[in-house]
């Protein structure tokens, strides 16, 4: 567990802020105790500081998770988020999708969004802004990328993809391997 | 564009969702019964016929009844009118005569038949009308045939031979058919008349036996079949009937329907007799010709239940010779074939449950437990998730009244680890034996828990859910493969408290102590998940026992080193295993009781069954029954024990030194154990010693010590009856010096061992001395207790093996006396330690290297040797030998190492 440099700090904190915006300064003071983000093995996490302290005990490489993974850093510095994050993206979301309950499933597979899979959708948002998708009962299944902006969408052929799959809870099962 | 419209029809790929499918088919019991009972369907004529019959049956019964009523007047009438031949008396009416005309055409035909008995009867006398129903009696000696007077049911028997041979004639033309019903309507009508006119006549009479003797023509044939043994006796009952020819002819009949039925009963007895003694006397089949026979499955499920019937009153059904000992081999034997389970295993379990309850388990194992799930309540609530599931086509209902979390699912119609409820975490896959040990512990908010062989993560996703993620989780598994599951569950389920860690369990208490609560889900032999698992029935052997509960010990002893007794909350330890071997359960609380400041708490939970305060020959501690049990038979989940320990005290009762030893011999015994190799000598050795006590088929290629076993603990029964506790860790016996003679032997033995075991350290020799220094001199009291109870032990096996040979005339029957401390040119002693101790990663080599002697394997001997090179340790093994077989002092001087 090592403190992230500052420019991965930077990275980071660019990458969360298209997702939740300004609402990353609630991820930073909680009311509850210190939180902090922490690298570990190039995987960013994000724990509380008194549960950060317990886990020094542990040796490098016995040590393999603790709190909540956000992402991996790739060798080119480049970040990306996984799965796991959407825990703390989805309640502070600032811009929402909502697929079909057909489309559900196919979402859960890995699949873009299409217009006539879009359910509803934030006002307002611009073409590629981070948008963390639900399920038409407000259940979060993943997060994307926003490929017309929210106008554009009403416009739009009904097969053009609205928004671009970065990750998806059915990630848990198809990237078992991969992802820890 | 576009596509091609396709107008042909296609043809359809499989039943549609809404297509009827066929269902099982359903047998009448019926249909497995033999062909010939099954009943013919009638055609329409002949049923219409039947009908006609069954009038006409009526009617002749009414009939036959009023001649009954009747016959005693006549009857006396004609005595004293007596061999007035010429039948009719004047006093008939016209009517009669009609009906004689009528049936005149019957007659004729009938004439040939009827002089023979009138012959027969001319000296009796009977010369008048009676003899018409008096003939059939003398008829009898050779055919039984009914008389007319016999109670209803004869009458009925006949008449429907009657029918049948009218049905024969039927079936000739239906030409013949109508003449026919004709005919026998003109008979019908005529014997309705007769029983009008009864009252009258007596003529009558030898007009009906007439009839029936008309009829009696297939009588003959098949009344003389059906009675053949009769015959005899009939002519009894004719002597008999001579005697009482003055009695009435239903009086007769009577007396002769009796002896008939007391003749059925008799028989009927002896049957009964013979199948019930047949049951009783179940014969014990010989072993010789027991391996030649070729059983199937039902055969040798019924064995199993005669034998089982036998031991359950075994005074009553036993066969004199045969010992209760047999009883069981056999039952035993039946039962590892019909179940498929191993020898080893089936006997354990034998040694554990009641017959009744063995068989229910063996059953209740077969069967797949149902599907539950748990509700993660950091994410929903369980009526939620119902709810949600109950939309998806998921039949569920709650698991019980002792757990709010728990669902049990019935049948769903989509995959339960794939909906988007799973995946969003609001549930978790989780047997309902999986809840227990969880609720046992009672997890606090706020507190330090440690859950130390956590993975896949259920039970510890369990308690950060109950936890309501404050607090920290320790979720540590040694297996790094299944350490990814963990993290993947806790982050799908949302548990944010965690701190995931693959450290070896036993040695987390150098890492961190001072936990509130920990949870260890020891590693086992899954013996109670067969149902899981069906390998577990066949692959588990004394060994992999072993190998379980020795670090279950070392892994129960670090959980209760990490706890905190002065927690304000906790210091509890929660242990538990899915497998119900006392070897695993019981036996290492007790161990832990002994060995630390801990004592057993009750579990909270209020079912299951009570821990063994007694299991065979061991006594465990008597708190033991606040553990629990739970059985798939009794409780519909899988095999498993929970017991909670509080921790009252941080220090260690035991000195630094004995822990220290305690931990060696645990390592030694774990590493020792996972060399098949040893075992397997052992095991051929013993094989060689008792012929007979082979072991056969599945078996034969399995390590097991369970003859040595059951001799060691004779033996040591006898030697200390007021000890029951076995400790199994203590210090190994060294074998005895061998004898001149079979030295040479033996080093040949050596020098052909393979690499292997040479790879093994060079320090390894200097341990064992060590120990025996530290067990022989300093703690000379627990090393009798040692030598007295050590059991199970592989080293007492090699220790017993070497007493048995008749050569060895040094070595004793308590192989730890101290002349039996082995001499450095026994060379067993060195190579010994060296074969133990390869890490378990060379584990699979070491199965392939030849075979070593087993005096040469005092199994518990030697440490482990880690990060060496092996060439070097080659190298250095082999200069090692040498000296060992030179130097007698070699083995003396690294005693006084230590």
């Amino acid at each position: 567990m090592k403190r992230l440099s500052d420019e991965r700090a930077k990275i980071l904190f660019e990458h969360l802020s298209k997702y939740i915006g300004t609402n990353v300064k609630q991820l930073i003071d909680r009311p509850d105790g210190t939180y902090c983000f922490r690298e570990h093995r190039d995987r960013v996490y994000y724990v509380s500081e008194r549960i950060l302290k317990l886990s020094e005990c542990f040796g490098y490489k016995q040590l393999v998770c603790v709190g909540t993974c956000f992402g991996k850093f790739s060798k080119t510095n480049k970040l990306k988020f996984h799965i796991t994050a959407l825990y703390y993206l989805a309640p502070y979301a600032q811009y929402k999708v909502w697929v079909k309950p057909s489309f559900e499933q196919q979402f859960l597979y890995g699949n873009h969004i299409p217009k006539t899979g879009l359910g509803r959708i934030t006002e307002n948002a611009g073409q590629y802004q981070g948008v963390v998708v639900y399920s038409m009962n407000d259940l979060p299944l993943g997060f994307g990328v926003l490929a017309r902006s929210t106008t554009d969408c009403k416009t739009a052929d009904p097969m053009t993809t609205v928004c671009f799959h970065q990750s998806d809870i059915g990630e848990y099962i198809r990237a078992e391997d991969t992802l820890f | 564009m576009g596509r091609k419209a396709e107008y042909s029809e296609k043809p359809k790929k499989g039943p549609g969702r809404k297509a009827r499918k066929q269902g099982a088919p359903v047998f009448r019991k019926q249909s497995f019964a033999p062909m010939e009972e099954e009943e013919k369907k009638l055609s329409h004529r002949q049923k219409q016929r039947s009908v006609k019959r069954e009038q006409k049956k009526v009617v002749q019964k009414a009939k036959l009844q009023e001649k009954r009523a009747k016959g005693k007047q006549p009857q006396q009438v004609k005595r004293k009118t007596a061999y007035n031949s010429d039948s009719e008396p004047e006093n008939e009416d016209e009517e009669v005569v009609q009906q004689k005309e009528a049936s005149s055409d019957e007659e004729v035909p009938q004439l040939v038949p009827a002089p023979k008995g009138q012959k027969s009867k001319a000296p009796k006398g009977f010369t008048d009308d009676n003899d018409a129903w008096l003939k059939p009696k003398k008829l009898k000696k050779q055919v039984k045939q009914p008389e007319p007077e016999s109670d209803g049911d004869k009458d009925d028997e006949d008449l429907e031979e009657d029918s049948e041979a009218e049905l024969e004639d039927d079936s000739d033309g239906e030409d013949g058919l109508e003449a026919e019903e004709s005919g026998e309507e003109e008979e019908d009508d005529e014997e309705e008349d007769d029983s009008d006119n009864d009252t009258a006549q007596i003529g009558k009479l030898a007009d009906l036996s007439d009839d029936e003797e008309a009829n009696s023509d297939d009588d003959f044939d098949v009344s003389g079949d059906e009675d053949g043994t009769d015959a005899a006796s009939d002519s009894d009952e004719d002597e008999d009937d001579d005697d009482d020819d003055d009695k009435l002819p239903i009086e007769r009949a009577n007396k002769k329907l009796k002896k008939r039925e007391a003749k059925e009963a008799q028989l009927a007895d002896d049957e009964m007799l013979e199948t019930v003694d047949r049951q009783d006397v179940f014969q014990l089949p010989n072993e010789a010709e027991e391996a030649e026979k070729d059983l199937t499955l039902q055969e040798v499920q019924q064995r199993i239940k005669d034998v089982s019937l036998v031991l359950s009153d075994f005074k009553k059904y036993r066969q004199a010779d045969r010992s209760r000992g047999e009883y069981i081999d056999l039952l035993r034997k039946d039962l590892c074939l019909y179940y498929s389970y191993n020898e080893f295993l089936m006997e354990k379990l034998m040694d554990m449950l009641p017959l009744t309850e063995l068989m229910e388990y063996l059953e209740a194992s077969e069967i797949a437990r149902p599907l539950t799930i748990r509700t993660n309540t950091l994410k929903t609530r369980r009526r939620d998730l119902a709810g949600a599931l109950i939309n998806r086509g998921v039949n569920l209902d709650p698991l019980g009244k002792w757990t709010k979390v728990g669902l049990v699912v019935f049948n769903s119609q989509v995959p339960l680890g794939a909906t988007p409820e799973y995946l969003a975490g609001h549930y978790m896959i989780q047997g309902a034996s999986s809840l227990l040990p969880v609720m046992a512990l009672a997890p606090q908010e706020n507190e330090r828990i440690l859950d130390m062989c956590s993975a896949p993560g259920g039970k510890g996703s369990h308690i950060a859910s109950i936890m309501k993620n404050t607090g920290v989780l320790f979720a540590n598994d040694s297996n790094r493969d299944r350490i990814k599951a963990i993290v993947a569950n806790f982050h799908r389920l949302g548990i944010v408290n965690a701190v995931v860690s693959c450290e070896d369990g036993t040695k987390f208490r150098n890492i961190m102590t001072g936990f509130d609560r920990v949870l260890l889900d020891a590693p086992c032999t899954g013996t109670g998940v067969v149902s899981k698992d069906p390998s577990v029935k066949t692959t588990k052997s004394d060994v992999d026992v072993q190998r379980c509960y020795n670090l279950q010990r070392k892994l129960l002893l670090t959980a209760i080193d990490c706890t905190d007794a002065k927690s304000s909350s906790g210091g509890y330890i929660v242990y538990s295993t899915c497998s119900v071997l006392p070897e695993e359960n019981e036996w290492v609380i007790d161990y832990a009781l002994k060995k630390r400041n801990v004592k057993l708490v009750p579990t909270g939970l209020d079912f299951g069954v009570e821990g063994f305060t007694k299991f065979r020959q061991h006594r465990f501690h008597p708190s033991l029954n606040l553990t629990k049990r739970y059985y798939p038979h009794t409780h519909n989940m899988d095999g498993f024990y929970v017991a909670k320990l509080k921790k009252f005290s941080n220090t260690i009762p035991i000195t630094k030194e004995q822990q220290e030893e305690d931990e060696k011999q645990l390592d030694e015994a774990i590493e020792a154990e996972t060399t098949p190799e040893a075992a397997k000598e052992v095991e051929e050795e013993e094989s060689k010693d008792k012929g007979p006590r082979k072991l056969l088929g599945k078996r034969a290629g399995k390590p097991s010590f369970t003859e040595i076993e059951q001799e060691l603990k004779k033996k040591k029964r006898e030697e200390s009856k007021t000890k029951y506790v076995a400790k199994v860790f203590e210090q190994p016996v060294k074998a005895p010096k061998k004898p001149k003679p079979e030295q040479p032997l033996e080093k040949k033995e050596k020098k052909s061992q393979t690499p292997v075991e040479k790879t093994n350290g060079t320090e390894s020799p200097s341990k064992p001395a060590a120990k025996k220094t530290k067990v022989n001199g300093n703690v000379p009291a627990p090393k009798a207790d040692a030598k007295s109870f050590k059991k199970k032990n592989q080293a007492n096996a090699n220790d017993r093996d070497s007493t048995t040979k008749p050569v060895d005339k040094k070595s004793t029957a308590n192989g730890g006396d101290s002349p039996a401390k082995p001499k450095a040119k026994d060379p067993k002693t060195k190579p010994q330690g060296k074969v133990q101790q390869p890490p378990k990663s060379k584990a699979s080599k070491l199965d392939k290297a030849p075979r070593i002697d087993v005096d040469d394997i005092p199994i518990l001997e030697g440490k482990p040797i880690k990060k060496q090179n092996k060439l070097k340790q080659k190298s250095k093994q082999i200069g090692h030998l040498k000296k060992s077989k030179t130097g007698p002092n070699v083995g003396k001087k690294q005693k006084f190492k230590k």
